[in-house]
């Protein structure tokens, strides 16, 4: 059987990635999970410098779901290569990593050291976060913005560019598109919806930052609508995440259009759940005669649907 | 190394309409567990899809042990506050709960001549058992200093007396010990403590408790850990929500520092008190 994945010119091993933001920088999590076992990680998001983030609280809970607005809190591109790389080599781990910039040119600078750096497999560019006032968002909400940081990346590295969408824009699958023209090897998506919540005691709202960004199994169907809408426009791989779950999460993000998955929540919850569901990828596969796990990707049938609906 | 226990309920004991003590079967915890370290527990049962989500960070009040003495289950000191907690509060032995642990810094027990004051408000108490047994193994002599806002607030004295620990009681009311806070009695024994006579002082409590402790520990000399709560993610240090400000110990500069895995135990001397949440 096989679940191997091409996202431009790395082979994964499986298509199930740990989400950035939601597993520390990967060394974090060495003691409950092989990280040679997973597809990928996706390491925190990394600015040039060290940054603090946001004051607490970064968190509250939401129904099925959660709003974070933890302000990219980070150790930078050099901290991260000195003092997180090494133990993540070591480990055999499939680094990707996760980067921002206030401006163009610091998401190339920051491209250019990591294509140096020994042990990253591809960079995955954050124009999503909904957390920080500058930079960031502003790319990945034009479409010349997103164009413009795709393609001057992509100039300065080899390694496999993956811009992370935003679902805070009015069509996603266009800024999809946009990333495929400005030469992305793939496509994540999507990052967390803009939201709030208030304590109706005290009017306040419940984050420091008063808005952050909606995750978990609350959003899962409107970003499998997504990835949908994105697999009708572009032909490059596809790496979906929202509420992942359970195996069956995976195939449904896969048969909507997927090549690859990301898990974050849902590790907050089970931090163990990896083993799981890639033994539930493997049940299905076999059930359903499925040799090259590849073949699901893409595979929903409207057909029935839309029969109905003429018919009726 | 942490590993996730589906464990089971053994018992729920009620000690007061807020307060319950739940004791979980979980050996392979148990048995790694050192003072102070905490559990992210999964409350299960809460509604259609399973609510809350997320686990909840609770210490470990006490090391079950069966009959040959042997490293059993866990027990958690729990007060009822919102969902996941009155779901715990209810909770019947047979039902399982997903356990993750033993997670966190531990405490650290000072040898003797040391004496170790303990500082508890409230459900604070919960670390201090643990501690109290690793000192009493060590022959540390110990002092409980325990406030709560009435008499019917002060729980679970008698395990603290069984291990040799002295007990300083205030209530808020004066229902029970010192009429007042428990941080005027603590003052008054620094006070009274020849400073030749080195006392550790290690505190969990509300924020405003653990803030005027720390303040006396420093005007009095004394060292001073305190065990942090905030609102946690993932209890592993993957998602940097709990994070407090505290000083670099080589450099000074103030840094969110994630209360999981850099914590739950702190030098108190370290932390920005106006960066901690208050509960």
């Amino acid at each position: 059987m096989d679940l191997s994945v091409q996202i431009g010119s790395l082979r994964l091993a499986n298509p199930i990635i740990a989400a950035s933001g939601c597993f520390g920088y990967g060394v974090e999590y060495a003691d409950v999970v092989d990280l040679s076992t997973l597809g990928g990680v996706a390491v925190k998001g990394l600015f040039l410098a060290e940054r603090e983030g946001h004051s607490p609280p970064r968190i509250v809970e939401t129904p099925s779901g959660m709003l974070n607005a933890i302000g990219l809190q980070g150790i930078g591109v050099h901290r991260f290569i000195a003092e997180r790389l090494p133990e993540l080599r070591a480990r055999r781990a499939v680094v990707i990593v996760n980067i921002c910039g206030t401006t163009l040119d610091e998401y190339v600078e920051i491209a250019r050291i990591l294509s140096d750096a020994e042990g990253v497999h591809a960079i995955e560019l954050n124009i999503s976060c909904p957390n920080i006032k500058e930079g960031g968002i502003t790319f990945g909400c034009s479409l010349p913005g997103t164009h413009a940081v795709v393609s001057s990346v992509r100039k300065v590295t080899r390694l496999p560019v993956i811009p992370k969408l935003t679902p805070n824009v009015t069509d996603v699958a266009s800024f999809a598109r946009a990333s495929e023209e400005a030469g992305a090897d793939a496509v994540s998506l999507v990052n967390t919806f803009l939201a709030m919540a208030i304590d109706v005691r005290t009017r306040r709202p419940k984050l420091t930052n008063i808005v952050g960004g909606l995750s978990g199994p609350a959003i899962r169907p409107i970003a499998v609508r997504m990835v949908y809408e994105c697999r009708r426009v572009v032909n490059i791989p596809i790496i979906g995440m929202g509420g992942i779950a359970t195996a069956d999460d995976v195939l449904e993000f896969m048969i909507a259009g997927a090549n690859a998955v990301q898990v974050g929540t849902m590790n907050f919850v089970d931090p163990f759940i990896w083993t799981k569901l890639l033994d539930g990828v493997r049940a299905y596969s076999q059930q359903h005669n499925i040799e090259r796990l590849q073949d699901v990707v893409g595979t929903v049938d409207t057909t029935a649907r839309e029969t109905a609906w003429i018919s009726s | 190394m942490p590993v996730d226990i589906d464990a089971a309920v053994i018992a729920n004991r009620r000690l007061s309409a807020d307060y319950n003590v739940l004791s979980l079967a979980a050996p392979a915890i148990a048995a790694g567990a050192r003072p102070g370290q905490f559990v992210m527990i999964k409350t299960v049962g809460g509604g259609l899809d399973n609510a809350p989500l997320l686990r909840r960070p609770f210490s470990i009040f006490e090391i079950l042990r069966d009959r040959t003495g042997a490293a059993s289950g866990i027990s958690l000191f729990n007060k009822r506050i919102g969902a996941g907690t009155a779901l715990l509060s209810s909770v019947e032995p047979g039902a399982h709960l997903p356990v993750l642990g033993p997670l966190g810094r531990p405490f650290e027990p000072v040898d003797p001549p040391a004496e170790a004051w303990m500082v508890a408000g409230g459900v604070g108490l919960a670390p201090f058992v643990t501690l109290a047994e690793a000192l009493a193994r060590r022959g540390t002599a110990a002092t409980l200093f325990y406030g709560a806002r009435r008499a019917d607030e002060l729980h679970c004295v008698d395990l603290f007396e069984a291990l040799g620990v002295r007990i300083v009681l205030a209530t808020e009311d004066g229902s029970r010990g010192a009429h007042g806070r428990v941080t005027a009695p603590l003052e008054a024994a620094l006070g009274e403590r020849p400073l030749g006579n080195p006392v550790k002082l290690y505190v969990c409590g509300p924020t405003p408790m653990m803030r005027a402790c720390a303040a006396l520990a420093s005007r009095h000399g004394r060292a001073c850990d305190v065990s942090l709560e905030q609102v946690m993610g993932c209890g592993l240090g993957g998602c940097y929500s709990c994070v407090v400000l505290a000083r670099d110990a080589a450099t000074g500069k103030p840094h969110h520092t994630r209360t999981c895995i850099d914590g739950p135990v702190f030098d108190a001397q370290r932390i920005v008190w106006d960066s901690v949440l208050s509960h």
